[in-house]
């Protein structure tokens, strides 16, 4: 087993992990970063419709709008003060990703150009074609390397180890050697990503979005929160689920149902557009994007992406055709408790980016507020940690771990990947964008059944080198116990907020105005 | 249909008939047949880069490529296998680090035109699959070569307006850098977001012309030298 000592170990190469560790760095102590893939693979590659900043550069904006808006799409919980943070940093936030080096797509004028998208009262977000995040993702990157921050790649997190509720280090999984490694560390900040593949296909996330760190700190100690809130994308592609980006609508497009009548304001938060499409389905009505109108030279120019994609999993071209899409689980809401410093109940212990719940999306994210976070929460995590291990003068190198252990007892009588199938099917029929009692409760006693039989699941491959089955395995491991928090937390909520929408409970209840904090008991207050 | 796959022998699968990706064929694979085969995979919609391999010795990705009935897979080239098709990528990654890809300083309050942006959109939309270094014969027989993804990347930041050390950018990619390409184009055939590596490589020699250098393989014997546009001029 190897180890080693850091300040700041940084477990996910996503925007957040990214930023994170630039700041840092910029603060001069000592970073490692750790993820489970490369570090221009993750999830944020995916961003396709801008980040937000009231830059005014299109339209008439200001912070203010951003806040009253983003306040509004989170339905009475959210941490207004974290809002505020949020919206004013934004500018500065873009600024900062311009002087890296960031290809924003620009307006005649000269500035960084922006466009609308679902709830926002003014083109606010920043794009680059429909490419925001793989070029923002991708110049952190260079400029990681222009750093010389260390980033190790293919290690899969297995757990936080703590010693008085402090952080002492990590244990990872080398996938490649398939060898235990140790990381002697004065602080840990999780950016790990969502949780949104517990849906399985009817997800547009990256296979690898299953809640890994989530679970990894609230082994660790650590409270997670607002877990039932899971935001559905109106406009995944059907068959397939790729994500077609809000800019599309944002830009004009339609949603048509099978009579080719539209039938909802395309531009409302996504809460509300995905439940309208999904009464229309109930209906029996199939659904499709137009942009059709928007010309040949507009989607080439501002939607290539979304070209390519509808003409490869579709089979349709949306210059001539309409989009056939259903929506799906895209973005997660919940995540792990922090405070102002980004930090968690365990000391040393910090998240950011879609794992951490900073309270700024409350009941339903907007579009364009995710880049943004990764960028202003990112940083507040990396500053923070670095303060934090400033002030540790000696940690205990951790010697050994037990994670792992028992996986190797497991009896493989259960085919997992079938049961992660099924999970992620039960999930959106009982646990999707609308739920009542009798589903969320039918769902926990099938996820109750799984957890039972977990023992009975596990690898078939016993290859030390690049087992992903076993990793695979163990992603699942990390959304099952996910998905029973999830079920607790939904029934828990008697009401309708945001995304979380009761069918026997229609209305917001003032008495639930508040969030769900999941502690490591698996109690729910 | 049939394909096979390139693991330490080569294995035949069985698998249904269907409009479907190479991608979604492992996964069937992985799940029904053989929960041994490895294999690398994210976004499943072309953009992440994890599953870059060839087929009938094409490079693709595995997400973007339609099966057909005898089709064989194998992992890319030029590049440590690590178990099936799983490649190690940390070597071609470094080239990223050794070129110096990245803005030498953080730029401020530098405007951009369309024009301006225009200029390396295509550049910045690359996945960093790999690909290109698969397809590139120089670096398979020059393991130090910078190669296609590290040179389109520099010339992204040299191109960039908000770049000042265009001189420094230059001066790293002259030894196994721009005049090791043979121009043959490979890298552009292959490559899945439709960059060209080679077209750049032919931008950053005339830049390197203009800053003073010229073709190692050419100077002595015609003199050399590259017109504006990046054509040799003989």
């Amino acid at each position: 087993m190897l180890n080693n000592k850091t300040d700041v170990l940084i477990i996910g190469a996503g925007g957040a992990g990214l930023v994170a560790a630039l700041n840092a760095k910029a603060q001069g102590v000592n970073v490692k970063v750790i993820t489970k893939e490369y570090p221009t693979r993750s999830q944020t590659c995916m961003a396709q419709g801008g980040i937000n900043a009231a830059l005014g550069n299109v339209g008439e904006d200001s912070i203010e709008a951003h806040i009253a808006n983003t306040l509004k799409s989170a339905h009475g919980i959210a941490n207004e003060e974290a809002i505020n943070l949020l919206c004013s940093e934004a500018p500065s936030a873009v600024e900062w990703l311009d002087s890296i080096g960031v290809c924003f797509s620009r307006t005649k004028e000269s500035k960084i150009a922006q466009r609308m998208l679902g709830g926002a009262s003014a083109p606010r977000a920043c794009y680059a074609q429909d490419y925001t995040g793989l070029k923002i993702l991708h110049t952190l990157y260079d400029r990681c390397l222009a750093e010389e921050i260390e980033i190790l790649s293919e290690r899969f997190l297995l757990e936080i180890q703590t010693e008085s509720e402090s952080v002492q280090g990590v244990s990872v999984l080398n996938i490649r050697t398939g060898e235990i490694e140790l990381y002697s560390t004065s602080s840990v900040i999780i950016a790990t990503g969502g949780y949104s593949r517990i849906y399985d296909k009817y997800s547009t996330n990256s296979t690898a979005s299953t809640g890994d760190g989530i679970m990894v700190a609230m082994d660790a100690g650590a409270r997670i929160s607002d877990m039932e809130f899971v935001q559905f994308h109106p406009t995944a592609l059907k068959n397939s689920a790729i994500l077609i980006s809000e800019s599309a609508r944002g830009a004009g497009g339609y949603l048509l149902n099978s009579k080719g009548e539209r039938f909802t304001n395309e531009l409302a938060p996504r809460d509300e557009v995905s439940r309208a499409i999904n009464n229309e389905i109930a209906k029996g009505e199939e659904i499709f994007l137009d942009i059709r109108h928007l010309g040949e030279e507009f989607i080439d120019e501002e939607l290539p992406q979304e070209r390519k994609l509808a003409k490869l999993y579709e089979n349709v071209d949306p210059v001539y055709d309409l989009i056939p899409i259903k929506p799906v689980a895209h973005y997660t809401m919940g995540g792990i408790e922090v405070d102002k410093d980004s930090q968690t109940c365990i000391k040393g212990l910090f998240a950011a980016g879609e794992c951490a719940n900073h309270r700024v999306h409350g009941a339903n994210r907007l579009g364009g507020n995710s880049l943004l976070e990764l960028i202003v929460f990112g940083k507040q995590a990396g500053e923070s940690a670095a303060k934090y291990a400033k002030e540790i003068t000696d940690i205990n190198l951790i010697k050994k771990t037990s994670a792992l252990e028992n996986i190797e007892y497991f009896t493989n009588e259960i085919d997992f990947y079938q049961v992660r199938e099924d999970l992620g099917e039960l999930f959106y029929k009982d646990v999707g964008i609308s739920r009542d009692a009798n589903s969320l409760e039918a769902a926990l006693k099938e996820v109750d059944g799984f957890l039972n039989n977990i023992t009975k699941m596990g690898v078939e491959d016993k290859s030390k080198i690049y087992n992903t089955n076993l990793i695979e395995f163990l992603e699942f491991k990390n959304s099952l116990s996910l998905s029973r928090l999830i079920l607790l937390s939904a029934i828990s909520r008697k009401e309708s907020r945001g995304a979380h929408h009761r069918s026997d409970f229609e209305n917001e209840d003032e008495n639930y105005a508040s969030h769900t904090i999941i502690d490591k008991n698996g109690v729910v207050s | 249909m049939k394909i096979s796959i390139q693991r330490e022998s080569i294995v035949k699968y069985e698998v249904e008939d269907g409009d479907k990706t190479l991608l979604s064929v492992l996964n069937e694979i992985k799940k029904t047949q053989d929960s041994s085969l490895t294999y690398a995979s994210g976004c499943r919609s072309g953009v992440c880069g994890s599953c870059s391999m060839r087929v009938n010795g094409k490079e693709v990705l595995a997400c973007s490529y339609k099966v057909k009935n005898k089709d064989h897979i194998e992992p890319l080239k030029n590049v440590p296998v690590i178990r099936d098709l799983v490649v190690d990528m940390d070597k071609a990654y470094g080239f990223n680090k050794t070129a110096k890809a990245w803005q030498t300083e953080i730029s401020n309050g530098v405007l951009l035109s369309p024009e301006n942006e225009k200029i390396n959109e295509l550049q910045s939309d690359c996945i960093l699959c790999g690909s290109c270094y698969s397809a590139c014969p120089v670096y398979s027989v020059n393991a130090e070569f910078l190669g296609p993804f590290s040179l389109t990347r520099v010339w992204k930041y040299v191109s960039d307006k908000r770049e000042n050390e265009e001189k420094e950018k230059i001066d790293t990619i002259q030894t196994n850098g721009v005049w090791d390409c043979t121009l043959c184009n490979e890298c552009t055939i292959v490559c899945p977001q439709e960059i060209s590596s080679k077209s750049d490589i032919e931008k950053l020699r005339s830049k390197s012309a203009m800053a003073g250098y010229s073709d190692p393989n050419f100077a002595s014997s015609f003199g050399g030298g590259f017109g504006f546009d990046g054509s040799p001029s003989f």
